[in-house]
This record gives C-alpha cells, structure tokens and sequence, in this order.
C-alpha cells in the first residue's frame, strides 16, 4: 500500500478498478484493537468463570496478572468499540433494505444468496452483532467498574456489588454468543470476510454479491440491477 | 494461613506435657461472643493485631469508640459500637465483636473463582490461602457479612482466620486468650452451642432480656462464629449483624443455573456453527476471472 492509500476512505476502487476498498486501514486497525482485546478478555475471563478454564489464565501469565490486566485491557477494548461507534454509527443504522433482507434470513442461512434483497454496506445480521457488542461493552464496563473497585460501593449500597456481578457475566455470555458467530463467519462461511478486514480489499464481485447498494453507491455501476 | 499439622503426643526432654497434647482436633471448632458480657475493652483487637503480625495504619476516627468504622485487610477484629435505646428509654450501649463468622456454607469460597484460594477446614475454619489468590474481589461480593478485605499492595484478600495456625497447634485462638470478662469462649460447636443456650436462658430467666438468644443463622447452614444478644430478634440493632443472611442471590444464581446456561449455549454455538458449516458450507463468489472473492484461485 503506498502512502494515499493510508488515508483512503471505504468505497475507494483500487488496482485499476479490479477491487474495491472496504475497510480503510484505520477501521481496520480499530477492529483488530477490538478484536485482539476481545479475545485476551474471553479468555481470562472464562478463566475466573469455570475452575476447569482456569489453565486459560496460567497461559497468560497466571490467575494474579490475568485478574491485574483483564480490567485495563477491557478499558482498551471499551475505547476502540466507542471509537467504532463513532466510525460505524451511521453505516450500522437499520434501513428499509436490511428489513426486506431480515425476511430472508432463512435464505442467507441456507446459502441461497439469490433470493435476497440487496443491501448497503453492512447486512441485517452484522449490524445486530454490532449493537450487541455496542451495548454489550457499555454494560460490561459498568459492571466491571464495580467488580474492580468493589470496596468502593458501600455496604448499604451492596445490591449493587450483586448486581454487578449478575450483570457482567450475563453480559459476557450475550456477548460470547454473537462473538461466536461473528468469527464463523468472518473466517470459513462468508469466504473474502478476512481479507477484507486484514488486507481491506473485495473484488467487484464479491461487493457486487454481497452489499449490492453499497457497491452501486461507491462504483455508480447499476448493470447488476436486474 | 497453614494447613493442619501432625498432632505431637510426646516429646523427648520436654519440661511438661508436650504443647497441644491431648487436644482433640476431631470436632467442628466454634467461637462464642456474649455481647451481654462484653465491655469493649478491645483487648481482643489487640491481641489479633499483635498475633497476627500486621502493621496498624491510621485510620478514620468518627466521634465513637469505635477502633474505625469497619475491619481492614490488617485488621480483622473490630468491636462495633452501637448506642441503643431500650423499649424503655434507657440508652444501652451494644457491643459487637465483628470479624469473619466462619459460616459452614461459605459465600466467599462459593464465589471464588481461584483454584484452593479458599479452604474450608473438616473442623469449619474457612480460610484465605493468600499463595492462590488472584486478587478478584469476588469473595466480596459473595460474603453476607461484609468481611473480605483488599489489600491494594499485594493483591490479595485478607480476613480473621480463627487463628487456624494456632488452633492446629491445639491453641485456642488470640482474642479468646486476652478476653478478660470472659465473654469469649472456644470449643466444640456442641459445646459451645450448649453454653451460648445456658447463657441466653440465663438472661431471659433472671436479668429481663426476654429476647435473649444466640445468633447462629440457619441460611448460611449456621457458623463457627456464634453471638449470645440481648434481643435475638433484633440483630440488626448490633451494627447491622444481617438477620437472615444468605449467599446473595445473584451469586448463587450465577455459580449454579446460569453456569450450566451458559456453558451449554457456548458449546452449543461452536456445535451450531460447525454443523452449519458440514451442511451448507462456505458462501464462495465467482468474480470475472474465475477468482474467489478474497483474490486466490480457485482451486
């Protein structure tokens, strides 16, 4: 990549109009901040959740500094999904398009991509896993303020060191959920998904298959339309 | 802080009898306080001060007798001090030694994630092996009693541990040897119970205290720590002693259902994904030149 292309904003065509730009490279650097957090917080945090995990906190350097950065790094991941919001916000909008294509998520499922509707840049489905995870992390960080200063909350206010607990794990669980699929996806089903997010580029196809609405913004191209 | 030790019956050249002998270990250790009899001498705050070894900070002083208005990491026994006012009118003054009560189901060691970090001892001793603990806080949150203290430097949670290196030596524990009216008592929870009993129906019988009973609350399946009070039916009036405590109910939610909830929905999401994957496969996109989406050839 030369220097303009550090800059070089989401729809960009590249390689003489043979692939489209869709992750710029700082939406690209803010999800993998995101994601790399993500995981060493799954992992340490399933340690504390099962005794039969715990071995996960002896791979990162014992049960005492797993539970020492779990709350910082968590503080890290909680400023790169805000920093994502403030990117994705716009484009993570539910729109009259992602409702036509909600109809036909059994479709998506099954593979039988033909049936459905196009549309924008992000589908139905990523913009849930979006919101989850937006909501997902303001939750957990209430709740882990509160399981890290738990002394810090008086004894006449102690519902709330049990809330915290109740909240942070149930938050966890919601978020492992979306968490898995998102991975699933990213990697073995939806095939061009990772190299879009590492290297930022789709061919014309795949933007033409997939996010038919945001391919025809970006290219002015309407001959897919049928 | 130490595991139970081999119990010496003789020893060679010993002025004496041999320290500990005798002593039978084969029973569930308990503690009595009357607060009937305590005078808040605070003897017994000294005496757990000075055996077990921490420094005194200074602390917050609000215009009561009180050492400081809770326990510490360093400072495990603590006399609260309550006025109170009789039905009467008279004002009375409470006096509750406050420290961890051993309960024999332990919010801590339930909510504790770190493996041996928290013991229960055969004889009800719930102690904190400070060598396994992670620092969390989680015993905290899962103590009715509001007992588990952070200590910022080294990490770790401290409480009043019934002298369990003493009591595995056969000794009783520091405050019960400093009490010097006596309202402290060590013993077989049998035993102790028992004396707890003899004294509640004491002070119901000849001193007025009609309320008088002894606070060993069934929702933690009872502790080792047990209190003769004037009013049994108000322990609340002793500095908040809880009236019925239990596990919080978040805690026991979390460590039983929701562990079984959501360990299934996890495997039950790599199994979903997985399966979608064996029947319907990868979506794969032709561009124009017979490349996949993601640039490679096909193959």
């Amino acid at each position: 990549m030369s220097g303009a292309d550090v800059a070089m904003r989401s729809g960009a065509v590249t390689h003489g109009g043979d692939r489209i730009l869709r992750y710029s490279l700082v939406e690209r650097v803010n999800h993998w901040i995101a994601g790399l957090t993500y995981i060493y917080l799954l992992l340490t945090g399933l340690a504390f959740w099962s005794p039969y995990l715990f071995w996960m906190a002896v791979i990162f350097g014992g049960g005492p500094a797993s539970r020492f950065w779990h709350p910082w790094i968590g503080l890290v991941f909680f400023v790169s999904m805000m920093w994502m919001y403030k990117m994705w916000a716009e484009d993570m909008r539910t729109t009259n398009a992602d409702l036509a294509w909600k109809e036909k998520v059994g479709d998506y499922i099954r593979n039988q991509d033909d049936n459905l509707p196009p549309i924008g840049r992000f589908n139905w489905g990523q913009k849930q896993y979006f919101w989850v995870m937006f909501w997902g992390i303001i939750l957990l960080l209430i709740s882990g303020v509160g399981l890290w200063f738990v002394e810090g909350i008086p004894w006449s206010l102690r519902y709330l060191r049990y809330a915290a607990v109740i909240v942070h794990v149930g938050a966890s669980l919601i978020t492992i959920g979306a968490f898995i699929i998102h991975v699933y996806m990213g990697t073995a089903m939806v095939r061009g998904g990772f190299t879009s997010i590492v290297r930022g580029e789709v061919s014309r196809a795949w933007a033409k298959k997939h996010h038919r609405l945001w391919y025809e913004k970006v290219t002015g191209d309407t001959s897919a339309r049928r | 802080m130490s595991q139970a030790t081999l119990e010496i019956k003789r020893m060679s050249g010993h002025a004496g009898a041999a320290p500990g002998a005798g002593a039978s270990r084969d029973y569930d250790v308990c503690k009595v306080i009357d607060t009937t009899t305590c005078i808040g001498c605070k003897a017994c705050e000294v005496a757990c001060l000075e055996w077990n070894g921490y420094p005194f900070t200074p602390t917050l002083f609000d215009n009561t007798y009180q050492t400081m208005p809770e326990t510490r990491w360093n400072y495990w026994n603590l006399i609260k001090f309550t006025e109170h006012i009789n039905d009467d009118g008279n004002l009375m003054w409470l006096m509750r030694k406050d420290g961890c009560m051993h309960c024999e189901e332990p919010g801590c060691l339930e909510a504790c994630p770190a493996d041996a970090a928290i013991v229960q001892f055969a004889n009800g001793i719930v102690d904190f092996q400070q060598d396994h603990c992670i620092g969390c806080g989680y015993c905290v949150s899962g103590c009715p009693f509001n007992i588990p203290k952070f200590n910022p430097e080294t990490k770790k949670v401290y409480k009043c541990t019934l002298c369990s290196d003493r009591v595995s030596q056969g000794l009783e524990p520091a405050c019960i040897k400093s009490c010097p009216t006596g309202c402290l008592h060590f013993g077989s929870k049998d035993d102790m119970t028992a004396l707890a009993q003899k004294r509640a129906t004491q002070l119901r019988e000849h001193s007025g205290h009609k309320n008088a009973g002894v606070y060993d609350p069934a929702g933690i399946g009872g502790t080792h720590v047990i209190y003769v009070l004037h009013d049994a039916s108000n322990p609340e009036a002793y500095s908040g002693l809880p009236k019925n405590p239990t596990i919080p109910w978040t805690v026991r939610i979390w460590k039983g259902p929701l562990k079984w909830i959501g360990n299934l929905a996890i495997a039950g999401g790599i199994i979903g994904v997985t399966l979608h994957y064996l029947r319907f496969g990868p979506k794969v996109v032709d561009d124009d030149r017979g490349k996949n989406g993601d640039g490679h050839e096909r193959r």
